[in-house]
């Protein structure tokens, strides 16, 4: 690798071969070729459904830097202030440390305020990744053996995320986080046994006290980031262990992923695609109004205003607090809260059914196999429709987190819409998993009906003897009938004649061609879907009507 | 790295093709059949360079990547020279957030978009297949690893060392306390204590024993005549600190009923024995604290005489001690027993006659 220059002069050092040098002083040490080389070889199956978890993981790397910036000027501290800042309407007000730092990371300092709604809409955009992501890995059956492991971490994450929302939602403790913050309190104390106990020492006294939020702040910039970034890595290194699942297709199989390799296509795709999450959650931070605190005003115990809603990827919670009866058990001096079940309960069967799915379904489908190969919705009807139920189930409950803005908007009574919520949440699910099922079934028979007798050409032929039928462009050799014998591979089944490539080509080109048409085929006839010679004739009569 | 390049073993492929970049590639494949890697599809996007579509690719990247640069100067020009100081009023200062949001997400997008469109029209097309290794490690390897194992556990000899293993345990179960107790009991608080669920800033120990008057947000006590008939009024403790989040569960809605609804609110309190008496005239007070979750129940319906708590819709009859007639909440709101002092202003003759808020355990 010396070139003649270094043997001229060897005190000179030469340029050209420096980062080869380098590069050979690394690998001395480290002993990486190989592994680089390994890695940058690992192939990518690609399908846009595989970008919803990377929405939820670039979203997470913008919040650590938005977020970063954001402790910079943020003081956790209850102290009492009065506020002489910048926002006139608040100027006298007495509030804790926390909210003024807000205000002043809002108003007066350089680019706060878009830093600031960047990290919220980031979040927002990190829970509503992992929820789109968790249903396609859900739906397709990327759960199954052998990456159980992997789902209940998701599982954990979902929660973490939760979690780790909630907390930097309380954090500026303004009027609206401040009644989040106390329904967290009173939905600790309906714990039975431990609640009180728990509730004081979460506090540290009674609610609010000087010292939840210095607590939810260490929680929310060290301790469930940590934990996050640890669950995230172990997200990842499960996923290049065990590699990716692939949709099936042609050459595809369960000992095999058919794709790119990660450099050099890949790696700028993912990379571009980091900038426009990046620039949307930008856009939206800076176009986009969230959590304007200074309208809220200070948290007081006293002061609460109409459509107070979290936010809501937190409001299905709510939903289910507003929903549930008011069944409080008391006995033996002793009293279980109805706030318990919605809160408590449900969340904690949220998150154990869940992680017990893989093993259960595995259970009742005695299927114990290791699956590398998706499957499309429509194959698994059960999984499918108890998806769409527990879509639904979510759905009903989001919509009743926010019923009261409903009743107001669409002049609906506040009481028919709980009694809607209570009545919808019962009879809804089981109803979706019933169309659901159904419509799997549909499609799946239609998939078959297509491999059969063949794509639907859209020409209807006139027999002699007066009746019409519908000519099929059969996908394989066809008998006399025009049946084929195709088997269904699980992947997509061709049902426009487009997707057979028989129509021409289109011309590239937006305002002008910028490619010579390719050259039509040598026929007597214009170039046309080539269907099947058993219905050629059929062709002369529609060419004749089009003339 | 000379002689690193020639210890290392030549590369198993066609012996030195005369174009280069066909040898490089060759390794390349080589490389990433080690790796367990088959590209069986490699096709560039323009085999034939400096074609005009080629050239319109790259332009349309360049145009993404100049619009990029424009706006990553229009962002800093934006971040350093606008008006950003908040004003109050209709000015340029307005402007800043979403001009700064709207140039660095061009500034992204322009990136991101050049680098997709590179990635997908420029750089070649292929497909790889890699091995995957389906199912369990080799039988061998299971078999050393559980030899090893086990050799361990034998080799301490816990099985056939009662005393050991029985002593290890004893000592093991206080450790995980040790490793517990100093992380969380410094965090434990009793709350029981001071009666800090039970009493609120109402209770007249906090008072020197004196009934608690009742104050306004600026800490002025009131008269009857400074309610108007159907009207309400928040009123704190008139204690120290007695309107902050120090007594975040003694805010009180004090309720001016007219004549008719307090015949009836009346006749019903003298129902329940502790809310008998507390009324004073026509005045009601129930705490605020919604029974429920805690939320300030503050939503006053003056037609319908009921309270509503804007959180989750929990509805109070004020003219039945409160009673929860729609929605979640199960317990009627508190009723403070209020009567005037010898000044003339409302009092609290004692505390809430029970726990104010949401429930709780060891609330009977």
């Amino acid at each position: 690798m010396s070139t003649n220059a270094a043997i001229r002069n060897p005190r000179r050092p030469d340029l050209r071969a420096l980062p080869a040098k380098t590069v050979g002083e690394l690998d001395d040490r480290l002993h990486s070729a190989g592994p680089l080389r390994s890695l940058m070889n690992k192939v990518f199956p690609d399908h846009w459904s595989f970008l919803l978890g990377e929405v939820a993981l670039w979203s997470f790397i913008v919040l650590l830097l938005t977020g970063t910036f954001l402790t910079f000027f943020f003081d956790p501290s209850m102290e009492e202030v009065t506020y002489n800042g910048s926002y006139a309407p608040l100027k006298g007000m007495a509030m804790s440390r926390a909210y003024e730092s807000s205000l002043e990371l809002s108003f007066n300092v350089r680019g706060g305020l878009i830093m600031r709604q960047m990290h919220h809409w980031a979040a927002l955009l990190f829970m509503a990744g992992i929820v789109l992501h968790m249903l396609r890995t859900f739906l397709t059956g990327a759960f199954r053996k052998p990456r159980e492991l992997n789902w209940m971490i998701g599982i954990m994450l979902f929660w973490l995320a939760f979690l780790e929302g909630f907390a930097g939602y309380s954090l500026p403790d303004d009027a609206l986080s401040g009644t989040g913050l106390r329904i967290a309190n009173a939905i600790i104390l309906s714990v039975p046994v431990v609640g009180s106990w728990a509730s004081s020492s979460l506090f540290g006294g009674e609610f609010p006290g000087m010292l939840i939020i210095p607590r939810m702040y260490i929680a929310h910039v060290l301790l469930i980031p940590a934990i996050l970034v640890a669950l995230v890595s172990a997200h990842m290194a499960l996923l290049l262990l065990q590699k990716h699942t692939q949709w099936p297709g042609p050459g595809r199989t369960n000992t095999n992923v058919v794709g790119e390799r990660m450099v050099p296509r890949y790696a700028a795709k993912m990379g571009g695609f980091f900038m426009l999450v990046f620039a949307l959650i930008a856009v939206m931070g800076g176009l986009l109004q969230i959590n304007p605190i200074w309208l809220f005003g200070p948290y007081e115990a006293a002061v609460v205003s109409a459509a107070s809603q979290p936010d809501w990827y937190v409001m299905f919670l709510d939903g289910s607090t507003r929903l549930f009866p008011a069944w409080e058990i008391r006995a033996f001096g002793y009293t279980l809260p109805a706030l318990f079940w919605p809160t408590v309960v449900l969340p904690g069967v949220l998150t154990i059914l869940p992680m017990l799915y893989p093993f259960l379904e595995a259970r009742f489908t005695k299927d114990k196999q290791s699956h590398h190969l998706l499957q499309r919705p429509r194959d698994v009807p059960a999984r499918t429709a108890l998806g769409a139920m527990a879509v639904t189930f979510y759905i009903v409950l989001l919509l009743s987190g926010g019923n009261d803005v409903i009743a107001d908007k669409f002049q609906i009574s506040l009481n028919a819409m709980t009694w809607a919520g209570r009545i919808g949440l019962l009879l809804l699910p089981p109803l979706a998993y019933w169309a659901a099922y159904r419509i799997c079934l549909g499609l799946q028979q239609h998939d078959r009906e297509v491999l059969v007798h063949g794509v639907e050409t859209g020409i209807i032929k006139r027999l002699p003897d007066g009746r019409f039928v519908e000519v099929h462009q059969p996908l394989a050799a066809a008998d006399d009938h025009g049946h084929g014998e195709l088997e269904y591979a699980g992947w997509t089944v061709p049902k426009k004649m487009n997707r057979l490539g028989a129509l021409a080509p289109t011309v590239r080109g937006f305002f002008f061609p910028i490619e010579k048409p390719a050259p039509r085929p040598a026929l007597s006839r214009p170039a046309e879907a080539p269907v099947s010679p058993a219905v050629t004739p059929a062709r002369q009569e529609i060419e004749s009507g089009r003339r | 790295m000379s002689t690193q390049t020639t210890s290392r073993p030549a590369a198993t492929g066609p012996a030195e093709p005369a174009d280069p970049a066909t040898a490089r590639f060759e390794l390349v494949r080589e490389g990433a059949r080690q790796d367990g890697v088959e590209i069986v599809h490699y096709e560039p996007r323009f085999p034939v360079p400096g074609t005009r579509a080629e050239r319109r690719v790259e332009r349309t990247i360049a145009f993404f990547f100049l619009l990029t640069a424009l706006a990553a100067t229009a962002f800093l020009a934006v971040f350093i020279w606008w008006p950003w100081q908040y004003e109050s009023g209709s000015n340029l200062s307005k402007l800043y957030t979403p001009l700064l949001g709207l140039t660095l997400g061009i500034t992204l997008a322009g990136l991101g978009i050049g680098v997709v469109i590179w990635g997908k029209k420029l750089l070649p097309h292929e497909v790889a297949v890699e091995k995957r290794h389906i199912g369990s490690s080799s039988p061998q390897d299971r078999l050393t690893t559980a030899a090893s194992l086990v050799n361990a556990a034998t080799e301490t000899g816990i099985g056939r060392r009662p005393l050991l293993r029985r002593t290890l345990a004893l000592s093991l179960l206080p450790v995980g306390g040790v490793a517990v107790a100093p992380l969380v009991g410094g965090l434990i608080q009793d709350p029981h204590r001071d009666g800090m669920l039970m009493h609120t800033g109402w209770d007249p120990k906090k008072n020197g024993d004196r009934k608690v008057r009742l104050v306004r947000e600026d800490m002025t006590p009131i008269r009857p005549e400074d309610i108007s008939v159907g009207g309400q009024i928040t009123v704190f403790p008139g204690i120290p600190e007695g309107r902050t989040n120090k007594y975040a569960d003694s805010p009180t809605l004090l309720i001016h009923l007219r004549e008719p609804d307090a015949a009836r609110a009346r006749a019903n309190t003298g129902r329940i024995p502790i809310n008998k008496d507390a009324m004073y005239g026509n005045f009601v007070a129930y705490s605020k604290i919604c029974t429920h979750a805690g939320c300030p129940a503050s939503l006053y319906e003056q037609q319908t005489n009921r309270l509503l708590c804007p959180c989750h819709q929990s509805q109070f009859d004020i003219l039945d001690n409160a009673k929860p007639i729609f929605g979640p909440a199960t317990r009627r709101l508190p009723m403070l027993p209020i009567e005037l002092d010898s000044e003339g202003f409302f009092v609290a003759r004692s505390d809430y006659p029970i726990p104010v808020g949401p429930g709780f355990w060891e609330r009977s």
